[in-house]
């Protein structure tokens, strides 16, 4: 093998390696994107069966149920709700009427299984995605009152 | 009064940047010594006009001035006095200020210890730097005064958020910022070598100290951060993955590859290109950070309702500073003389790959960290990215580099060979594997993963002390950079023991225990003996009162805390950590339980080599402070001072 021919063989593994590299990086991405819907959207049957998803909205004055370490509680973006279900502890911003963030999965049953209820850091904060939530609902109920 | 004085002398230091920014980079182009002489005066008025304005707006938190609006949002007349001085930074306009502060340190640092430089040297990385504080000082003046007055005054302030009112956020701002502006100075030195045409040996040999001591700073700001996080957020988690703590480590990754390229452009004058651009790249990173931090773009403890002007500036900044730094680059770069060949198994190559790696991992979570907000921005939608993304990522990039940490100390520059290394490493590459084997079973439980993860940490110690070893042998002087590099590479490999240890081994217990309730986690038992109420300066708390058994036996008394603060009702977790060598005991409080007798739902986490962790953060930055201290980087070296002189021709060619 000539020098020049070494080189190019070089170069070659490099590339191949940087290809397998960034084909195993945007695999990682791609399978780990964990996508946000409103309670309308998920009520809608937009959101994915036994994917990991995030939704978001206020949690219902009144909702909120203790069993042992298993909580309950309902999110609503004031269109819709869904029931959700959490076992450990509750961050320490968790309020009834406060916003929340809730990541996990979506039971057969329409209940989410929350692996991750999301703390935010001020009690004067509402997580971005929940006033999304919010906004789009209010949004849609003005579109509907409008149109008839 | 102090209000106006600050904001008066803030002004005055815009316009000392600006004339520091100019006159010097005028007088480094004609060649006049007397206009570059205006650096070092100009960079030490910049700095105490900037202490005396951080003073007043301290003096004002101090004083309780609710007149201020900044003071008014921040603090509270209850505050004790060491957090109304940390809450100076713990807004968006007190941390800009301190940024500031940072910066015009530094440059007063250069501007003092930078006596063997030539004058025109000293006068364009002073002149540089002082761009960047013109930029910083007219964002501040136009948008985030933190002097703004409040008319009428508030009769108390709205408080510092309780998460922040913590020894550790006391200084893990200094610090974190002490390493993001420190890279400032990194990048004016590539930038004034390349105004002046200059990429030689001396230039690396010049930027390196800085660099280590941005990098140590920066080292430690993260470990405190992490820190933080892991007893105050009251969860136990040190790592989030969270878009905050992404924006300091990528500066950190690219500034561990910028120490280690420099070294090569210092010793061996070669990667010099890519030196540059690494110098480039974590300066604007830091920028950066400093935009995802600070902007409100992402929402944390960190980030403050802000108006979306302020973050357009920082972003505009940023493409002016990457525009203009690239530019200069491209119109500069082809006239650098290269380095030298080398052979394909050598030192140099495999710092190659280090730098490769870390600009890899880099990318990697730049990616996680701002595709969000990118399609966020667009309007597609909003999703996050898992922090299993990242951990897939990252960890497999950090394995080759442990792996080529060792040979990268051993092996030859220019040219080395396979047979030799083989011949050195192989009993340490052994021993590391056995270690690795039965460090989890002496642990408790077995597993390939703990079982891979300490043979890498056993790796490199073990190679290092035989290094070490090897190297005592031989005559001559052993330079403190030398024992920085060792003490810098062990205390990586301890931070990678300590999280194989508490990821593979840790124990989590979510429970409801009532008085007198027992958990256990062998060999430790839990028992809450009872509750309590106490008072704290402006808070008042639920206290519990846990306590601890080994095998039976007492060791210790945990008192987790759930506190409600006064001025906003905010409830916060007070986690209680009982720590050892070899493991942390945590235990939090959370709410109470109804029910027949009155119970409480708690954390009880057994959490393993937690410690290490920290003490591997520590060895590093210990490791950068002996690598910044080498005599080699010294006026006092002959050596260092006829540098300049040498290799001046070769860089004016």
């Amino acid at each position: 093998m000539t020098a020049r021919q070494r080189r190019l063989m070089w170069v070659a593994v490099g590339v191949l390696v940087l290809a397998a590299a960034a084909g195993f990086v945007l695999n990682a991405f791609q399978s780990n994107l964990v996508f946000f819907f409103t309670p309308t959207q998920v009520a809608q049957g937009e959101a994915p069966q036994g994917r990991v998803f995030r939704i978001g909205g206020l949690v219902k004055a009144g909702s909120l149920q203790r069993q042992d370490m298993q909580v309950q509680f309902v999110v609503t973006d004031t269109a819709r709700d869904i029931a959700v279900t959490y076992s450990g502890l509750l961050p320490d911003l968790f309020k009834e009427g406060k916003g929340v963030v809730a990541q996990g999965r979506l039971g057969p049953d329409g209940v989410f299984t929350a692996s991750e209820v999301l703390a935010k850091h001020d009690e004067n904060y509402m997580p971005p995605e929940a006033q999304h939530a919010l906004d789009k609902a209010t949004a849609g109920q003005t579109a509907q009152t409008v149109k008839p | 009064m102090l209000a106006e004085f600050g904001h008066f002398a803030l002004i005055l230091a815009l316009l000392v940047a600006v004339v520091q920014a100019t006159l010097p980079l005028i007088g480094a182009w004609r060649g006049q010594a007397a206009w570059q002489g205006m650096a070092r005066p100009a960079a030490f008025t910049q700095f105490f006009l900037v202490a005396l304005s951080f003073a007043a707006l301290t003096a004002c938190f101090v004083d309780n001035d609710f007149s201020v609006l900044y003071v008014a949002q921040h603090s509270n007349s209850l505050l004790p006095t060491v957090y109304r001085v940390a809450a100076v930074w713990g807004g968006h306009e007190g941390s800009l200020l301190l940024w500031v502060l940072m910066l015009a340190l530094w440059t007063a640092a250069v501007a003092a210890f930078s006596f063997s430089l030539p004058q025109a040297m000293v006068a364009r990385v002073v002149g540089v730097l002082g761009w960047v504080s013109v930029g910083f000082l007219t964002f501040i003046l136009s948008l985030s005064n933190p002097f703004e007055r409040l008319l009428p005054a508030a009769a108390d302030g709205r408080d510092l958020n309780p998460l922040l009112q913590d020894p550790g956020l006391v200084i893990h701002p200094p610090m974190l910022y002490m390493g993001y502006v420190g890279f400032s100075v990194a990048f004016a030195f590539a930038i004034a070598a390349l105004m002046a045409g200059r990429l030689d040996a001396a230039w690396a040999r010049w930027s390196r100290p800085w660099t280590v001591v941005a990098w140590l700073f920066m080292t430690f700001g993260i470990g405190l951060g992490s820190w933080w996080a892991y007893y105050e957020l009251g969860w136990g988690g040190w790592w989030f993955w969270d878009p905050v703590e992404n924006a300091s480590l990528m500066p950190w990754l690219v500034g561990t590859a910028l120490i280690h390229s420099l070294m090569a452009s210092d010793k061996r004058g070669n990667f010099k290109a890519w030196t540059v651009l690494l110098s480039i790249s974590a300066f604007s990173l830091s920028l950066l950070g400093t935009f995802l931090v600070r902007s409100g773009v992402l929402t944390s403890v960190h980030a403050f309702a802000s108006d979306p002007k302020r973050g357009v500036f920082i972003l505009m900044f940023l493409a002016l500073v990457v525009g203009f730094s690239l530019t200069l680059y491209a119109w500069r770069m082809p006239k650098v003389r290269m380095g030298q060949a080398v052979s394909l198994f050598s030192r140099e190559t495999l710092l190659l790959a280090n730098s490769v790696l870390l600009v890899v991992a880099c990318a990697a979570v730049l990616l996680g960290t701002i595709y969000p907000l990118v399609i966020d921005a667009l309007n597609l939608g909003k999703l996050s990215v898992g922090p299993q993304y990242f951990n897939a990522v990252f960890v497999p990039l950090m394995v080759p580099l442990l792996v080529i940490m060792v040979p990268g100390t051993v092996v030859r520059w220019r040219e080395s060979n396979w047979g030799e290394l083989l011949l050195r490493l192989r009993w340490v590459a052994l021993a590391a594997v056995g270690v690795g084997l039965a460090a989890p079973a002496l642990a408790g439980a077995w597993s390939l993963g703990a079982a891979f993860g300490f043979s890498l940490a056993a790796w490199v110690v073990l190679g290092s002390l035989q290094h070490i070893v090897l190297r005592w042998r031989q005559p001559g002087h052993i330079g403190a950079a030398y024992w920085g590099m060792q003490c810098a590479h062990i205390g990586m490999a301890v931070v990678v023991a300590g999280i194989t240890g508490v990821k593979s081994f840790e124990v989590e217990r979510d429970v409801r225990m009532g008085v007198g309730d027992v958990v256990t986690i062998a060999p430790y038992a839990f028992r809450l003996q009872g509750m309590g109420e106490v008072k704290g300066p402006n808070y008042r708390a639920v206290r519990a009162d846990v306590e601890v058994l080994k095998n039976g036996q007492p060791i210790e008394r945990l008192y987790p805390e759930k506190r409600r603060y006064f001025s906003t009702a905010m409830p916060m977790t007070e986690a209680a950590i009982d720590s050892g060598f070899m493991r942390d005991l945590y235990v939090s409080l959370g709410d109470p339980i109804d029910g027949p007798t009155p119970q409480w739902s708690m954390r009880v986490y057994y959490k393993p080599f937690v410690p290490w962790i920290w003490a591997g953060v520590l060895l590093m930055v210990l490791g950068g402070v002996l690598a910044a201290v080498d005599r080699r980087y010294r006026a006092a070296n002959p050596r260092t001072e006829r540098l300049p002189a040498a290799v001046a021709p070769e860089g004016a060619a």
